[in-house]
């Protein structure tokens, strides 16, 4: 194991409830200080959809320490990059810095937590902006069709809706729904902070208790939590848009991130559809000798195949993505896709299966594990559903899972009657059935 | 300018890559090997390119850099398509081959102790891909169903029609990929050929940086490179120069059932080897990089709240470019969002940029240096920026000093040069809006 994944990580609670991981990594001079909060899109109702998204764009909007536009000088002008990003669970929000400016990262999160501004104008400005998101992925077939199938795959869980959230809401919410979002989330107790880089653990702390010490402490706030009933039956949705390549998204109600099934779940997906990257920021290894890219790439019915399943606090979904040829129907990839799902309930998996998938999780986890800002990512990330050996420890998971643990995981997820089937047609093409 | 020096960030440059810790080798047969150790991570990235791109490809035969590039891991005389990606992909590594207009790139990754493997599989394909018949059928249809994407895409279909425009008689007007047409109208036969007249280790460059010492990575690779010889003498011809409108063009194009527009907008750029190449560069990150996108995002997104994104890029290759914006933004805005852009692309050409507008942006390149060098890949980059473009072994040692150097007048400058804004050339893609 590398310098880097070897050190310690540094635990600490604030008594406002603040939740601290810290690692050292010094072969650079840079530091990534990333702050995460327990909200995300399953915290919205029917008519907020999209507010925690919004939210997050409103913190680069300033406070009367930092006027709009000088957060971003500041960060930039020493070369360092900040962003943020919304999800089903969590919002977070980062730094990656050259180390001596690391007070910098810390001062301006705790800044932003309990000071953002909120402007009238700078919400309306921003609404347009945020539409114009929305309308960026609506030029995406894959975008409408996935929406529209986590929609038919959550009726009562908060999932339901996509995280940047319905037109309708985004033309009507007010700064007022922004502004009551943000401060019953944005509090020491419901966030984590993550920081990994060049520093000292024990001064690091020191800094971090005069940042963050004197911030309110509140009680979390209950998170939306309206549980999914079993599903009884395949459901179908097809959408019909522009173009002459149809898609096939198969989703199957799947365990959480902390669940028994999740490893040989990832393990199964790896050999169905290839080893998925652990990672937001890079790309993984390609998934050629998949069992569904042979099946139905080489089998000159899909130009593509790729898997997912998402890490999430709440049972969400594994699912297979295919982009179809133009002169072939979806049905027939499903088809194929049911033929392959049949064999791994009906034989058991090679070892050497289960092998490569090992060496496969050990490679990305390295390869995953080599910036500051990736670590950084991990340790919060994790901690939004499990903690931050849930990341130390994957390697190791994969590797202990067995041929009788996938198949079964396989008989009790992959079942027809637990997914939800969505299939693209082209309007302007072939494969139209 | 040496007055600024002190605001700008001091980096240990000694811990920047240099001539003492980069190891060169020219092999024999003409390929250029750059190595460079980091023991703090478990991998070995490879990194590098070939001297042949879709610059080699006829006009007519659009697609079969693009797809001889795809096709190298599709068979070779020892190793059938799955053979190769079982190596591959079960020692969790990754190669992929990519052609680009004036280069083919390389790239593998794999964990150090696989570096011989992955090594082995590299030089193989490259040295004797047969392109299997049915591997070919199966690429193209593949190809094809990419290109029936391509044609759905806003952002792409504006970028086509911008170099359409932008390079009339030049060949920066074909796109990588090819046409549909022209894809539909290759044979295997022109992959084989084309690979045997163009791929060669003559100009090839390879760098590698990771957990191996840097004496074995290249003995590692001269034993498997190395008996590659030149099979043919082919000789590029001279990239013509370009010739853009002499006056402001603006092509849309119209696709039904899509939400959002994408307009490309610009003018042919200073290439990688222009003496003021950086002052370009650092003017360009004034302009739409900087922060949330410089001046253009401050304009377009944070004050007219337009587009989510509109940003600048300088393409700085080893040819005339395009320096150009690219904005996604509701149909219904695109006059407004096209008109300011061209007064910020007016503004940055004829008035010279804020002494701390260029300060903090001198800062950001000098500052965002160990950030961008902190990974393997970031360093491989770095060591074929510099062999690519002559720029020395001590380029990154030196490159504080350069960019600290760069003054108001040097941006102004090299924007008055290319920047006109009477000569725009514009690619929008996107719906018809009510008013048409």
């Amino acid at each position: 194991m590398n310098t880097k994944t070897q050190a310690p990580v540094h635990q600490h609670r604030l008594r406002n409830g603040l939740t601290i991981r810290l690692k050292e990594v010094h072969t650079a001079p840079i530091v990534s200080v990333w702050i995460w909060y327990r909200v995300g899109s399953r915290d919205e109702y029917a008519g907020l959809t999209g507010v925690s998204h919004w939210v997050e764009h409103m913190q680069f909007k300033g406070t009367p320490n930092f006027p709009a536009g000088a957060l971003d000088r500041e960060i930039s002008r020493d070369g360092g990059y900040w962003n943020a990003m919304t999800w089903l669970d969590w919002t977070a929000y980062y730094e990656t810095l050259p180390s001596d400016k690391l007070d910098l990262g810390l001062h301006l999160e705790a800044d932003r937590m309990v000071n953002s501004l909120f402007d009238l104008p700078e919400v309306e400005s921003e609404r347009t902006v945020i539409i114009s998101e929305r309308q960026g992925h609506e030029n995406e077939p894959t975008f409408r069709l996935a929406e529209e199938v986590q929609a038919a795959a959550f009726r009562v869980h908060s999932y339901h809706h996509e995280v940047i959230g319905d037109l309708e809401d985004l033309q009507s919410m007010t700064r007022d729904d922004l502004l009551q979002h943000y401060r019953r989330y944005y509090i020491p107790s419901n966030a984590v902070l993550t920081v990994a880089g060049d520093f000292r653990s024990q001064t690091l702390l020191k800094k971090i208790r005069k940042e963050f010490g004197a911030l309110p402490s509140v009680r979390p706030p209950d998170r939306l939590h309206r549980r999914e009933p079993a599903q009884h039956g395949e459901r179908r949705v097809v959408v019909e848009g522009p173009g002459e390549t149809p898609f096939l998204q198969v989703s199957y109600h799947a365990p959480p991130a902390d669940h028994a099934d999740f490893f040989p779940l990832t393990v199964l997906d790896s050999v169905l559809t290839g080893a998925a990257s652990l990672n937001l920021f890079g790309s993984g290894i390609s998934n050629k000798t998949s069992r569904l890219y042979r099946a139905l790439v080489e089998g000159e019915i899909a130009a593509s195949v790729r898997g997912g399943l998402a890490a999430t606090s709440d049972p969400f979904l594994y699912t297979i993505h295919t982009t179809i040829r133009p002169d072939r129907s979806p049905e027939s990839a499903l088809e194929v896709l049911d033929r392959e799902i049949t064999r791994v309930l009906e034989e058991p998996l090679r070892e050497e299966e289960l092998i490569k998938a090992a060496k496969q999780a050990r490679a990305l986890f390295a390869f995953n594990s080599e910036s500051v800002t990736n670590i950084a990512f991990w340790l919060g990330f994790s901690e939004m559903f499990a903690d931050y050996r849930w990341f130390e420890e994957y390697p190791q998971r994969v590797e202990a899972v067995t041929v009788d643990d996938i198949l079964r995981v396989a008989a009790k997820y992959l079942q027809s009657s637990n997914r939800v089937v969505g299939i693209y047609r082209p309007q302007n093409g072939q494969g139209n059935g | 300018m040496a007055e600024n020096l002190y605001s700008l960030p001091q980096l240990d440059v000694l811990r920047l890559p240099g001539p003492e810790t980069i190891h060169r080798r020219v092999l024999s047969n003409g390929i250029t090997v750059l190595a460079r150790e980091n023991f703090t991570s478990e991998s070995v990235v490879i990194s590098g390119y070939l001297s042949v791109g879709s610059l080699d490809e006829e006009p007519e035969r659009g697609g079969v850099a693009f797809l001889t590039a795809q096709g190298l891991m599709r068979g070779t005389e020892k190793r059938s398509f799955q053979d190769i990606f079982e190596t591959v992909e079960s020692i969790g590594a990754r190669i992929a081959f990519a052609a680009g207009t004036h280069t083919t790139r390389v790239f593998g990754k794999a964990l150090a102790e696989d570096l011989p493997l992955l090594l082995e599989v590299i030089a193989d394909v490259v040295k004797n891909s047969t392109f299997p018949d049915v591997e070919f059928e199966r690429l193209r249809a593949q190809h094809m169903t990419s290109l029936a994407i391509r044609d759905q895409d806003t952002r792409a279909r504006a970028e086509l029609a911008f170099d359409e425009l932008l390079y009339p008689n030049h060949p920066y007007r074909f796109p990588t990929g090819g046409f549909r047409e022209t894809v539909q109208g290759l044979q295997v036969e022109m992959l084989r050929s084309f690979h045997a007249a163009h791929y060669s280790p003559k100009g090839m460059v390879l760098a590698i940086v990771g957990a191996v010492e840097a004496h074995k990575a290249i003995a590692t690779i001269t034993e498997t490179m190395e008996d590659w010889k030149p099979a043919s003498k082919y000789e590029r011809p001279p990239l013509l120069d370009a010739d853009p409108p002499r006056s402001k063009q603006r092509r849309d194009i119209y696709l039904e059932g899509k939400s959002q527009s994408d307009l490309v907008l610009g003018v042919v750029g200073p290439s990688r080897f222009h003496d003021n190449y950086l002052a370009a560069a650092l003017g360009n990150n004034i302009l739409g990089r900087f922060g949330l996108y410089g001046r253009l995002g401050e304009a377009v997104r944070k004050t007219a709240g337009l587009a989510y994104y509109a940003y600048s890029t300088l393409s700085g290759g080893p040819g005339p470019g395009p320096w150009q914006v690219n904005a996604g933004v509701n149909p219904s805005n695109i006059e407004r969002a096209v008109q300011i852009i061209a007064d910020e692309i007016r503004r940055f050409s004829t008035q010279p940029v804020e002494l701390e507008e260029l300060h903090d942006n001198q800062a950001n390149f000098i500052g965002g240096l160990p950030l961008r060098l902190e990974s393997n890949e970031g360093v491989c980059g770095a060591l074929l920026h510099i062999e690519r473009y002559n720029l020395g072994m001590d380029y990154y040692q030196r490159y504080p000093q350069t960019i600290a150097e760069i003054t108001t007048e040097d941006v102004l400058e090299v924007a008055k040069e290319f920047l006109d804004p009477d000569r725009l050339v514009i690619g929008i893609a996107g719906p018809k809006t009510e008013e048409g």
